[in-house]
């Protein structure tokens, strides 16, 4: 059995982890919560968007912007969306997992694939794996703004645009409340036509200014960066949504470890004495 | 009491404004514009500039733009402001450094990568240890 002194400095030793878990639950709980006032704020933007393209869409057919029509596919852009730093359960490897397969699916049909990665994780994973990184932004943080982003997704555009790529991906983490992060795929190229827009009977069309197809031009590539935004912000809500829980078991199994230990710094002490008594008994006894 | 039309001005990281206003005045590409409720629907995009709300009772909120897009319903006005400045030059300077970052990340042969790569191979002799310990467990 373990001395008494070598448990007592493996529980002093775990206490310690514990208090550093329990400060990383709480912070990343208040990270959340600001991350995800975030993602609400930034929701309207795109859907006014989505609103004012589908309109525009729709009173001119005879414009078709190349971001609206499919083409035969050579070649697959994917923008991967992971955190920058690790601790957060099976969060990063859920997003790995689900581009892997989908990766897989595409170079069994033949497709190529160009990667932009957007947090470190990503980044060194899908160098140690082999793929072909076209753009990575730098330094996001835990508040990114779109600024940061504008680079990384005009490279694929722009890929797009010069035909390079012919459908482009964003896979990200999707917050679907504090327990449970959906990892998820989403075409972002060609904007596939939504339902609801054939649906709506337009009686009335907009005065455009300076043209139509200049407006229709601006708005899709915000269209865009907003979504790959909004994929940004929602994954590092989830990110530390994940972080939360998983430093709250960490603390708990933490927990479970020192009463383990102490029952056994109890018994082990408490053997030591009765031992000494029967000595001194037993000394007593032979004199 | 005059007409008022319902203004939003968003951006795609916030809420900026929500509420009535007697007139907009937004500097588009073309020239300032004043929009009045009931006005046709009109879109354009905007330069940078400042964006005016008449709110009535001589009172007036501005608010900064670096660029976005105005559209116009007859009671609804929105605004869609830019977060950042745009123009061509420094979208493509964005551009460019994106991509430096991901050729230097995978030339990189260091740092991060190596550090990857020896955790992975320590993961998989955790797992190679632990299965001997458990084949000399059995044999005894």
């Amino acid at each position: 059995m373990a001395s008494g002194k070598e448990i007592r400095t493996k529980i002093a030793s775990i206490k310690s982890t514990q208090k550093i878990t329990r400060a990383m639950e709480m912070v990343a709980a208040s990270k959340m919560r600001k991350a995800q006032d975030r993602m609400y704020r930034s929701r309207p933007y795109a859907e006014k968007i989505r609103a004012v393209i589908g309109h525009l869409a729709h009173a001119h057919p005879e414009y078709k912007h190349p971001y609206m029509i499919p083409r035969e596919v050579k070649r697959i852009g994917v923008i991967i969306v992971s955190s920058d730093r690790g601790l957060c359960g099976g969060l990063n490897t859920n997003i790995f997992k689900l581009s892997i397969s989908a990766m897989k699916e595409w170079q069994d049909k033949g497709f190529e694939i160009d990667l932009c990665t957007i947090g470190n994780k990503a980044a060194s994973f899908f160098k140690r794996l082999g793929g072909n990184i076209v753009a990575q932004p730098t330094n996001l943080g835990d508040m990114p703004s779109l600024e940061d982003l504008i680079g990384a997704v005009k490279v694929m555009l722009d890929a797009y645009n010069d035909g390079k790529i012919d459908q482009l991906f964003v896979v990200y983490n999707n917050f679907v409340n504090t327990m449970t992060q959906k990892p998820t795929l989403q075409q972002l190229l060609p904007i596939k036509a939504d339902e609801e827009d054939e649906k709506l009977v337009h009686h009335w069309d907009y005065i455009y200014e300076p043209d139509s197809q200049e407006v229709l031009d601006g708005l899709l590539m915000r269209y865009i960066e907003s979504l790959v935004y909004q994929s940004v912000v929602e994954n590092i809500a989830s990110e530390q949504a994940a972080r939360m829980v998983a430093m709250k078991s960490a603390s708990d199994n933490a927990g479970n470890l020192i009463d383990e230990f102490q029952l056994a710094y109890n018994k082990a002490r408490q053997a030591a004495i009765t031992q000494e008594l029967s000595e001194i008994v037993a000394g007593a006894a032979a004199v | 009491m005059a007409m008022t039309v319902h203004v939003d001005i968003v951006s795609a990281e916030a809420n900026i404004y929500s509420g009535m206003a007697e007139m907009v005045i937004a500097p588009a590409v073309q020239g300032e514009v004043g929009i009045l409720p009931l006005h046709a629907q009109y879109i354009t995009p905007l330069s940078e500039g400042a964006v005016r709300l008449k709110l009535g009772n001589d009172k007036e909120e501005s608010f900064y733009v670096s660029g976005g897009f105005l559209e116009v319903q007859p009671h609804v006005v929105t605004i869609l402001s830019d977060t950042a400045l745009r123009a061509h030059d420094i979208d493509e300077k964005a551009a460019l450094e994106a991509k430096k970052n991901a050729e230097k990340l995978l030339s990189d042969k260091q740092a991060d990568f190596e550090y990857a790569k020896a955790e992975a191979e320590l993961a998989a002799a955790m797992l190679q240890l632990r299965a001997l310990a458990r084949l000399r467990k059995l044999k005894k």
